[in-house]
């Protein structure tokens, strides 16, 4: 009779399952998984190294640089952190501004994950009708900053500008024409926030559609119920946060335990896993987008009715506006100060943190009175979660590791840095 | 959020005398002392009025360099103010002109900790020592998740963490030389890739790029602030 033997197999850094650049060493003893190694780093850029040269606001772009489905959580938890330690607080327009993109970011994040995660497991069809939906995201995105996905929109102080009253429009093209055209502008006659609100309307169904497909489907619950089932005590020892922490029956969300921006004036609920496998995880992130619906629309209705500043009247952080800069000598100065070398921030210590869509997001940035952060560390929930992998998928079968990976809703922008 | 910060500093000076509190802008930074460093995060772990049942970062910092500017302005002559740039910042030398430089104080260990039940947040701090080896006593007995936070902290900034089962490199690329975080590593780094025509794959060869700032580090004590500053000076 032949020895049978473990052996050592490489998976990824360019396996599709592989959400990236993650190279997993797995030792299998037949299919099942023995033990699991994670290489990371093959995407380190050294953000928080190049943070440490460049004046605070040269750095928010590469908060979305980091997890890059989820990019304006992460410019959140940096502009809060320098907020914080400047003493200064965004006017509550910018606040309602950016709980509401905060959401949008979520509903965002949460389609990627439930696109890809579909995906990996054979749920084909779930992937087009994710990121059809993911599209109009990208378009509030646009409209609001101008730029697909890296926004830079935050700012401490508040946000670069305010709403936009005309939500672009498509032109006739070869291809859009005619009743097409006409659908495809059916939402845009208005403003932004006519927009978001027709999506917010709209949302949900979508969401009963991606339901139709997967919560009682059999080849899904098969490929979820009961894999990489996590405890709660586990689950804090190892620093999960986010959906991870909550699917395992832990209520801790930061909107509501700590809360920031808005969240303490919109009315929204948590949901919370019972099992702490894969298959709650997924009810958890589902009913999340729901929630994250109820938040945009009562955001809508608060910023149609309530014009104001979006930035702090401060102009040693914010530059003023073009026409005062033309006209007023020290207005000029500040905005020549402020875009050559940057405001200082208090010397002092500060740890934020937001609830990002992946768990909690932190900054802790050190100054030292200077125009640069003297350290950054950022804090990327992935990371934690990653580290555990190994835990989670012992005695599970090879292809486990995938749906475990999808659970974990991985993007290595923010574990590699 | 400041009576909370009052509360535990209260519990924290009752059941820790040798640690060091300050009150940061949203929280509270106690420093241990690094023998007493384990058994501090255990009795915050374990003690009913801290409950600090989860670690949600640790990471390095390196205080090299810490209040230095680079751009001074402090003497007026008749053409002008003085320009003096000291090079000294990460930006401003390759890796050859790289200086060994060493102070008092100068590597620390930060963990975040968060009571899931109580809701509260403490940051604690340690530095690690100043001769011998750079060696701090890993939390993993206490909270097994820091353990790639740790693994972090050694590859970027060289601290050796005692007790740590797996103590390897995890960000940077297998055989890399040197720790990158550290204030007297060259921003530009050491070694690019290329791909070799002749060889047929990739291999390093020394960075081609020059080192260069384009916002020198400036420190300015506002007067916005003189007056917070003095709070804390006071307290």
């Amino acid at each position: 009779m032949p020895e049978i033997k473990n052996y050592t197999m490489n998976f990824g850094p360019q396996h599709p399952a592989a959400h990236g650049v993650l190279r997993l060493i797995l030792e299998l003893d037949g299919e099942v998984v023995e033990h699991a190694d994670p290489h990371v780093g093959l995407l380190h850029r050294g953000t928080e190294k190049l943070a440490e040269s460049k004046p605070f606001n040269q750095s928010i772009g590469y908060m979305d640089r980091l997890d890059y489905v989820s990019m304006m959580c992460n410019e959140h938890a940096y502009v809060r952190a320098i907020e914080q330690l400047l003493g200064i607080e965004a006017p509550i327009r910018a606040q309602y501004i950016r709980t509401m993109f905060d959401e949008i970011t979520r509903v965002r994040n949460h389609l990627m994950w439930i696109g890809t995660h579909g995906l990996d497991l054979g749920a084909m069809a779930l992937f087009l009708y994710a990121f059809r939906e993911r599209e109009q995201c990208m378009d509030m995105y646009e409209a609001v900053s101008g730029a697909r996905m890296h926004a830079t929109y935050y700012r401490p102080g508040g946000v670069y500008r305010d709403l936009p009253d005309h939500m672009p429009q498509y032109q006739e093209s070869k291809w859009t024409k005619g009743k097409n055209l006409a659908y495809a502008n059916e939402w845009r006659e208005g403003s932004l926030l006519d927009f978001i609100d027709a999506f917010a309307d709209d949302f949900p169904s979508k969401i009963a559609e991606y339901r139709t497909l997967l919560q009682d489907n059999r080849i899904w619950k098969q490929r979820t119920v009961g894999i990489g089932v996590v405890s709660p005590e586990q689950a804090k020892a190892w620093g999960f946060t986010g959906p991870m922490l909550r699917g395992s029956g832990v209520a801790w969300d930061l909107r509501k335990k700590q809360t920031y921006a808005a969240y303490d004036k919109v009315d929204f609920d948590v949901p919370v896993g019972v099992n702490g496998d894969c298959y709650d995880r997924y009810l958890v992130r589902m009913e999340e987008m729901v929630q994250s619906t109820r938040i945009i629309k009562q955001c809508v209705e608060w910023l149609r009715n309530n014009p104001g500043p979006v930035m702090v009247d401060e102009y040693k952080v914010a530059p003023p506006d073009r026409e005062m800069m033309k006209e007023d000598m020290e207005s000029m100065i500040h905005h020549f100060k402020l875009f050559t070398e940057g405001y200082t921030v208090p010397a002092g210590e500060v740890y934020t943190a937001v609830e990002a869509p992946k768990g909690e997001f932190g900054v802790y940035m050190i100054s030292d009175d200077s125009n640069k952060p003297f350290r950054l560390k950022l804090r990327a929930p992935g990371f934690a979660h990653l580290s555990a992998m190994n835990d989670m998928v012992k005695g599970h079968m090879l292809a486990d590791v995938v749906a475990v990976i999808g659970t974990m809703d991985i993007v290595f922008g923010e574990i590699d840095r | 959020m400041s009576n909370f910060k009052y509360q535990i500093s209260k519990d924290l000076a009752a059941k820790l005398p040798d640690v060091e509190i300050v009150e940061t802008t949203n929280g509270v930074t106690c420093t241990v002392p690094l023998e007493a460093w384990v058994e501090t995060a255990r009795l915050l772990r374990d003690d009913k009025a801290f409950q600090f049942e989860q670690c949600v970062d640790v990471c390095g910092v390196d205080y090299l360099t810490f209040g230095e500017a680079e751009w001074q302005t402090d003497g007026v002559s008749s053409t002008g103010f003085s320009r003096g740039i000291k090079a000294k910042g990460p930006g401003r030398f390759s890796w050859h002109e790289r200086r060994e430089e060493s102070m008092p104080n100068r590597f620390a260990v930060v963990a975040q900790l968060l009571s899931v039940a109580l809701n509260h947040r403490l940051t604690i701090k340690c530095f690690a020592p100043d001769e011998g080896m750079l060696m701090v006593p890993s939390l993993i007995d206490v909270w097994p998740g820091v353990n790639w936070f740790e693994r972090e902290a050694f590859d970027l900034f060289g601290i050796i963490f005692k007790g740590h089962p797996d103590l390897r490199r995890i960000l940077t690329d297998y055989g890399f030389i040197g720790h990158p975080f550290r204030k007297d590593f060259p921003l530009i780094g050491n070694v690019e890739v290329i791909y070799d025509e002749e060889q047929q794959r990739v291999v390093y060869q020394p960075v081609s790029i020059e080192p260069r700032v384009l916002v020198p580090k400036t420190i300015r004590r506002d007067s916005r602030y003189v007056e917070n500053m003095n709070d804390q000076e006071a307290s």
